[in-house]
């Protein structure tokens, strides 16, 4: 085991499969002689080459486009999108290509690949640099969209993601890049996509969160333990699609409450459906209503720090609504 | 040459008589395309080469292996569909075992997709080549543009096809481009334009065939644009009286690249009229008993909805 953050985990898990397997190839913006924006292929165009590693015009429909060809013709391709905010001229290739391949062809084509996507705000990102885009793909059937949020998590999910048959959005909080540490076992391992995970046991509510969030509610568990003497189970999504919802009606049967906390715009965000898988299918296991923190219904966070904190659901925020309905 | 544009157009009558009768929802017409369809098609080999057709492209597909009876599966809906067992529209192509790349509705998203397989042609260092085909209109699309620049950039063994009728759906080309010749923006990404009579077989398939052996030699893509006049409605939903007058309509027929390519045998002597007759006889015959064949082919069974969405455990990876 080695202790790594976000960027180390995802870096060295690419690296890593790359070297094992060479139909695997790299395509992006600024990825090969740059290195990635966030040094993601740092290093990587002198080990295996400019074929394999693929300085991409900026043209993100393109990209994905470029990749599915791969795709189809024995490589397995990574491709970059350097930014969520920039996916959006991708959007067709993504719902009307990628995802509908294996499904408009009864089983006859198969598209392995994925599609990294640095996402989220905290960083002074503004309007074009902290978007959310999960529940855009996660409405559609035939993507897998995953956000892992710990570097352990980061490592198991993109090797899982690199050896499913089937597309993978493979989506990396930029906030968590370099704030969040944990250790990764050195020997390769994948995380199951479609598996969510208890970050946090605890009884007296449950938390669901994912990306940055989830370190939130974190850090506000572990203060309600602290401060009020009671125990919040936080459930860590990591799949949006498909969702693992065994395991968050479990907590939530368990504890009997149940709050979702996510950054996205709050409404026909990926916390509605999860808020709605519960009251479909555990309404009469709830002893108190179900909460939902989700960014305020406006088009984007600010860039002056004070815009982009009222944007953000903070940890204080998070803090007081576990505390009232622990309490309820 | 001549059999496979003959039973394109026998393809064509048929599917239009179909819809008449109600047995046909959709149509989607080559009549006018078959010789620059056939002539492209003809200098790729199949079993090697990779074919990305759009969805006029039904005698691309057959010179590249499908069946009348194939076609008419899809036509259908049938379960034995080999594009798509019933789920697209007819004329969306597609088959693994043939090397025909499944494509979609929205134009032009195939272009990033033939850059993307000429890519992997290229990296596994194969002798293969891409071929991909489209209308005018789709020339017009972002991804037209980043498929053809980065096939220049990389130098990929691709071959583009332009089938220029004239209109997107009902806009006239000078209502979608500035210039007269689709093949001048080729030069924006550093390969060959070539302009070809769509009209005349044989002229397509030299033109390709010297694009064919330039992709096969490393020397990059080429775009071909193919001169050419689609006799039919855009589909059995268009009515292209509001916008093309008839008399345009049958001037075009003039130039029809079937009585222009049996004029040119008979002028050469390789068949005569009885020939020609012969071949279209034995074109009706085949079509008429696979059309048979595919109506009494079973439905998709609507239980199966919900499969292949993605890899079954037991399916293709």
């Amino acid at each position: 085991v080695t202790e790594k953050n976000v960027v180390t985990a995802i870096h060295d898990a690419l690296h890593d499969e790359m070297a094992a397997d060479d139909r695997i190839v790299v395509l992006g913006e600024d990825i090969a002689v740059r290195g990635g924006v966030f040094r993601i292929t740092q290093g990587f165009l002198d080990e295996f080459g400019e074929q394999r590693v693929i300085d991409a015009p900026l043209a993100e429909s393109g990209i994905v486009g470029i990749a599915l060809g791969m795709a189809l013709h024995g490589l397995i391709p990574v491709a970059e999108i350097e930014f969520a905010d920039f996916i959006h001229p991708a959007f067709d290739q993504i719902v009307s290509e990628v995802a509908r391949m294996r499904y408009r062809t009864n089983g006859d084509f198969g598209l392995p690949m994925v599609i990294r996507v640095p996402w989220g705000g905290g960083i002074h990102g503004a309007l074009y640099h902290s978007q959310s885009i999960e529940a855009f793909y996660g409405h559609v059937p035939g993507l897998k969209v995953v956000t892992p949020s710990t570097p352990y998590d980061a490592a198991g999910l993109l090797r899982a993601a690199i050896r499913d048959p089937d597309p993978v959005i493979y989506l990396e909080h930029k906030k968590t890049y370099r704030l969040i540490k944990g250790d990764v076992p050195n020997e390769p391992f994948t995380v199951p996509i479609g598996k969510a995970d208890i970050k946090r046991e605890g009884d007296d509510l449950t938390v669901i969160a994912y990306g940055l969030m989830l370190h939130q509610c974190l850090e506000a568990a572990a203060r309600l333990q602290q401060e009020a003497g009671m125990s919040a189970e936080v459930v860590d999504v990591r799949t949006i699609a498909p969702l693992d919802k065994q395991t968050i009606l479990r907590s939530v049967r368990k504890t009997g409450k149940a709050m979702v906390v996510y950054e996205d715009n709050r409404t026909y965000g990926a916390g509605a459906e999860i808020v709605a898988t519960i009251a479909e299918d555990a309404m009469f296991d709830l002893d108190g209503p179900l909460v939902r923190i989700g960014g305020p219904d406006v088009p984007a966070m600010g860039f002056a720090a004070g815009l982009e904190h009222a944007f953000m659901p903070d940890t204080e925020q998070i803090y007081a609504r576990m505390l009232e309905l622990a309490r309820f | 040459m001549y059999r496979f544009m003959a039973t394109a157009r026998m393809c064509d009558e048929a599917a239009f008589r179909l819809n008449r009768q109600g047995k046909a929802p959709f149509v989607v017409p080559v009549s006018g395309h078959e010789g620059c369809q056939v002539g492209t098609a003809w200098a790729l080999e199949r079993g090697r080469d990779v074919w990305l057709p759009y969805y006029r492209d039904l005698a691309v597909v057959l010179v590249a292996g499908f069946t009348p009876k194939d076609i008419f599966l899809g036509l259908f809906a049938k379960a034995d569909d080999p594009c798509s067992g019933g789920r697209q529209m007819p004329s969306h192509w597609g088959s693994r075992r043939l090397n025909i790349i499944s494509h979609s509705s929205p134009i032009g998203t195939q272009i990033p997709h033939a850059a993307g397989i000429a890519y992997a042609m290229k990296l596994r260092g194969e002798d293969s080549v891409a071929a991909c085909w489209f209308g005018e209109g789709a020339t017009s699309e972002g991804d037209w543009h980043e498929g053809l620049n980065f096939a220049g950039i990389h130098r990929l063994p691709v071959v583009y096809i332009c089938e220029n009728n004239h209109y997107a759906i009902s806009v006239a080309q000078k209502q979608q481009m500035a210039i007269d010749n689709v093949a001048d923006r080729a030069a924006g990404y550093g390969f060959p334009g070539v302009i070809v009579d769509g009209n005349d077989v044989l002229a397509s398939y030299a033109a390709m065939k010297e694009a064919v052996e330039r992709a096969r030699a490393g020397e990059g893509p080429t775009l071909i644009e193919a001169k050419t006049y689609r006799f039919f409605p855009h589909t059995s939903d268009d009515d292209d009286r509001t916008y093309r007058s008839r008399e345009e309509v049958e001037e075009a027929k003039h130039h029809d690249p079937l009585t222009r390519f049996a004029a040119y045998l008979k002028e050469h002597g390789v068949i005569d009229d009885a020939a020609i007759d012969g071949v279209q006889a034995e074109a009706k015959a085949e079509v008429d008993a696979q059309i048979d064949e595919a109506w009494n082919a079973p439905d998709p069974d609507p239980s199966s909805l919900g499969r292949h969405v993605f890899a079954e455990e037991d399916g293709p990876a």
